[in-house]
């Protein structure tokens, strides 16, 4: 139980300080100077201190409810990726089941804030998870296969080295860059397009548990991603977390960021694709 | 002390909706130019948010005319308190030049109360970071 509030906390911090990260180096980019480092704490004390307003007529429970399914999900994440020695057999899907949560959760809520504008952001966020998540699969497949197992603790060496280990790889980085709800897939929340998206009725404390949950997924999966992928947990984890962080940043600061339909089209063609030769190169053996 | 957190929050990290009560755009412009590499507010926690829920500061512009003064109201009434109102420009202040006209409902003060008012014909980017940092202080 302890160590369960612990890895919370450390997943909360973490996650902010990644956020920030991120925030500052776009920031550079774009030759400004960006916020200080404890602008995502600063951001989540002002909003758990501002009234919540319910739009008339919605379901609270399903409301005031969504921001949690989120919150669950990433945290049971956290706990199931980093408390030591507590692999259980077919951990890894479970991961995968969970991680789907969160976004879930801005469906939900999204749907249920009774405003046009927030069921087109909900219906673009149901398209884009529709669109990553079989590639990201076949990704997580390519890894189980050549572990020969469903267990986080079965995947040995370092599969990215290899060349399906490379394609499953970026496959999976691209749809982790999706789930994020980064640039250039942040077509659910595009604010310049539809005002804020699936969570524009929502203020106060459970804007502020939507927020933290996706500061928490900023830590939780390129962890996942590490675990897979580069070798899991040794002393070089720091090091390899930094790595998965920057090209995410990277991805994003280079790119404008696309349609629908062409997001929808470029995952189901070229990255399934990769993700496909991958998979079969892994089942050659290679 | 989660009073005193909050204060803290709410000083570093004010978040903006612009409301335009029909303006010309000219004060919207100068906005934007703090969101801009030479001002750069977002140094200060600034962010321009998308939904007035989402929002601290209700920054309008504009002269309130028949079509907008409702939904100005509508507009103030969803964001969640605290909130501050700065009414940005000189047209926003007190209709200016087009205080006599036909389509002027009210000043945007009988429909709302304003905070800060801030005059020019736009106001200097600069005259508006220093009505934030007149907001930061008054927030106690």
């Amino acid at each position: 139980m302890l160590s369960f509030i612990f890895i919370f906390l450390l997943t909360i911090i973490v996650g902010m300080l990644a956020t920030w990260v991120d925030r500052k180096v776009t920031a550079r980019l774009q030759y400004r100077i960006g916020p200080p480092w404890f602008q995502p704490f600063a951001d989540f004390c002002k909003l758990m201190g501002k009234e919540t307003m319910v739009p008339s007529g919605v379901s609270q429970m399903v409301f005031l409810g969504a921001p949690l399914i989120g919150l669950a999900g990433a945290a049971l994440v956290s706990a199931i990726l980093l408390t030591p020695g507590a692999g259980f057999v077919g951990d890894i899907i479970v991961v995968i089941y969970l991680l789907i949560l969160p976004s879930l959760a801005v469906m939900l809520g999204g749907s249920a804030s009774r405003n046009p504008l927030a069921a087109l952001g909900s219906s673009r966020e149901m398209k884009l998870v529709l669109s990553y998540e079989l590639p990201f699969l076949l990704a997580v497949f390519t890894v189980m296969f050549k572990a020969g197992s469903i267990l986080f603790s079965a995947v040995h060496g370092i599969p990215v080295l290899s060349f399906s280990g490379a394609l499953a790889f970026l496959a999976a980085l691209l749809a982790v860059q999706a789930k994020l709800g980064v640039v250039p897939f942040d077509i659910a929340e595009a604010e310049q397009e539809i005002a804020a998206g699936a969570l524009i009725e929502y203020s106060g404390p459970p804007l502020a548990v939507f927020r933290l949950t996706r500061a928490m997924l900023y830590f939780v999966l390129p962890t996942f991603l590490v675990m897979l992928f580069l070798g899991g947990m040794d002393l070089w984890f720091p090091l390899k977390y930094v790595a998965v962080l920057t090209l995410i940043i990277l991805i994003k600061n280079t790119n404008p960021r696309l349609r629908t339909d062409q997001a929808v089209r470029f995952f189901w063609g070229p990255v399934t694709g990769m993700a496909a030769v991958g998979f079969i190169l892994a089942l050659m053996g290679r | 002390m989660l009073n005193k957190l909050f204060k803290w929050g709410l000083k570093k990290s004010l978040w903006v909706y612009h409301a335009g009560a029909s303006a010309c755009n000219n004060c919207d412009i100068e906005i934007l130019d703090l969101l801009t590499p030479k001002f750069d507010v977002e140094r200060l926690g600034i962010v321009l948010v998308g939904s007035p829920r989402h929002a601290d500061v209700l920054l309008v512009t504009g002269v309130a005319n028949r079509q907008t003064a409702p939904r100005l109201k509508d507009l103030y009434d969803q964001v969640p308190n605290p909130k501050v109102v700065i009414a940005v420009g000189s047209c926003a202040c007190s209709a200016h030049m087009f205080r006599d006209s036909y389509n002027v409902a009210k000043p945007i003060d009988e429909i709302i109360p304003v905070d800060i008012y801030l005059p020019g014909c736009p106001p200097k980017p600069e005259a508006m970071i220093d009505a934030i940092v007149k907001i930061l202080g008054k927030i106690k």
